[in-house]
């Protein structure tokens, strides 16, 4: 090649330089490539698009919190703090009762609680459709505390239709 | 400070530093900055740099075949040609298309990788013995870290959609399967940590790769591992409202966002980071995502031996042809005896 920017091949002759033409080769084949791409990524979202999905709200409504006094409704711990470590506080509460026996739990303001999910928190909290499955399906998640422990409000739902 | 050492403390402290960026920026009360603002302009990068990168290498012209081939090319019929090398010297479209599936799925190039070494000897004991040999750790540790990235990256679906689609669900369920640890240990994010560890110890303990790693190498790794540790420490140890994440997620998914109060600093990190990763895709090595399937020597059938590909900048040849020379010295060539096509009238 010559500086001047055109060629010369073994002969002499000068040539043109070759126009290439800018242009985006396999057109169909990329745009397709990048359309699935797209549509593949975005695939999961497009249902609720555009769409505020409402927050779960667990109820508390059940006549056993309804009996407590306005000063009395309070969960063992703060609902701030239950909100996010239940899960681990009833896991402790379990290794503690089945590993060390006493059912004791004394909470941070000092009030004494009955380890026990059955017991204790589900005194209050007897809707667990209401309550405990409104934010568990919300985050899509399964726990396994329903493989032993007893939904009292399916077995009253049972003997409500076995009458 | 050697080579290594500056290239691997800049990928950490850049790492590191975005971790007390977001941690303080949540101090400071910019949920709504790290929590929407972030987040959407690092999805807007990361597709118009896909995009933009993608067609700036369509733009390039391939005129030649020229896919890295090993296997017998369609040739005589009675040259025999089984299966392999019809995958690895496709002829035809279907052929192609089992390559790169192969390549994209399973890393096959990879898999074949091999190490050549200088060893340690018994005939020679003063001196080293040359290996090649068959590298498949790299491969196993490859394949380990993308499919555990996606099986991460697909459980996460559950924060943006709603209702949390049935796949995600059975994903959960079969990544928990071995109820090992309260909550379940999923089994994903304990071998993503394990590949990331493998694949950035190979690169500081082996001396020849140390010198070839820069720190756009240990970036992305240490970033990847820095998103899985508080991922795992967010699951496992200190646990933050996950109902308030979902709205945020859910928010930003339906682009209705809102910043839900009670969301730990940790969550805001590992959000940053995920974000930083996004925004970094389309600048980095990372493109090698969608550089498989543009890449040449892959995706091409070949066809050489039946097909004329013509470069399209290619310049007008004056040809010299044998007839025009023996026109020139036909006289010269009859003297000296040398045979010509055409006899003098």
């Amino acid at each position: 090649m010559t500086g001047d920017g055109n060629y010369k091949n073994e002969f002499g002759v000068f040539a043109e330089k070759p126009k290439v033409r800018k242009k985006i080769y396999d057109r169909n084949k990329v745009f397709a490539g990048l359309a699935i791409f797209l549509v593949l990524v975005t695939l999961p979202l497009w249902k609720n698009l555009g769409k505020a999905v409402p927050a779960p709200k667990p109820s508390l409504d059940t006549p056993a919190i309804q009996k407590l006094a306005a000063k009395e409704k309070k969960c063992v711990e703060p609902t701030a703090w239950i909100r996010v470590n239940h899960m681990q506080m009833l896991v402790d509460w379990r290794e503690e009762v089945v590993r060390n026996g006493p059912r004791d739990y004394t909470a941070s303001d000092g009030r004494k609680f009955g380890a026990s999910l059955s017991n204790t928190c589900m005194d209050c909290h007897s809707n667990k459709s209401q309550f405990c499955d409104q934010c568990h399906n919300y985050v899509a998640v399964a726990p396994t505390c329903w493989g032993c422990h007893l939904d009292k409000e399916k077995k009253q739902v049972a003997k409500a239709e076995g009458k | 400070m050697d080579f290594f050492k500056r290239h691997f403390m800049v990928a950490l402290t850049a790492v590191l530093g975005l971790v007390i960026i977001a941690y303080v920026g949540v101090q400071f009360n910019l949920t709504m900055f790290f929590g929407v603002v972030v987040p959407y302009l690092a999805i807007l990068i990361f597709f118009e740099g896909i995009i933009y990168r993608v067609i700036k290498w369509a733009r390039s012209p391939v005129p030649f075949r020229i896919p890295t081939t090993g296997g017998q090319n369609r040739t005589l019929p009675w040259v025999e040609r089984n299966w392999l090398d019809r995958l690895d010297n496709p002829a035809t479209g279907k052929h192609l298309l089992g390559r790169m599936a192969l390549e994209v799925l399973a890393f096959r190039s990879l898999f074949r990788n091999t190490r050549t070494e200088l060893l340690r000897s018994k005939e020679d004991p003063q001196g080293a013995k040359l290996v090649h040999w068959s590298y498949k750790w790299l491969w196993l540790g490859a394949i380990a870290f993308h499919y555990a990235f996606l099986v991460v990256i697909l459980r996460h679906l559950r924060f943006f959609t709603e209702p949390t689609p049935g796949f995600v669900q059975l994903l959960d369920h079969m990544d928990g399967f071995a109820q090992f640890f309260m909550p379940t240990v999923f089994i994903s994010g304990v071998v993503l940590v394990l590949a990331v560890l493998y694949l950035l110890g190979r690169r500081i303990t082996n001396p020849m790769l140390r010198y070839i790693s820069l720190a756009a190498d240990y970036f992305p790794l240490l970033l990847i591992l820095g998103i899985a540790t508080t991922g795992i420490l967010m699951r496992y140890f200190f646990k933050t409202d996950i109902v308030a994440v979902k709205q945020l997620a859910l928010g930003l998914a339906t682009l209705k966002p809102v910043v839900p109060a009670g969301i730990g600093s940790l969550f805001y990190i590992h959000f940053f980071l995920v974000c930083v990763l996004f925004a970094y895709f389309p600048f980095s090595k990372l493109m090698h995502a969608p550089g498989i399937f543009m890449s040449p020597s892959r995706n091409l059938v070949a066809n050489n031996r039946w097909v004329l590909h013509v470069n399209p900048w290619n310049y007008p040849v004056k040809f010299h042809s044998y007839m025009e020379i023996e026109d020139q010295y036909r006289e010269a060539m009859i003297e000296a005896g040398l045979p010509v096509e055409k006899e003098l009238k």
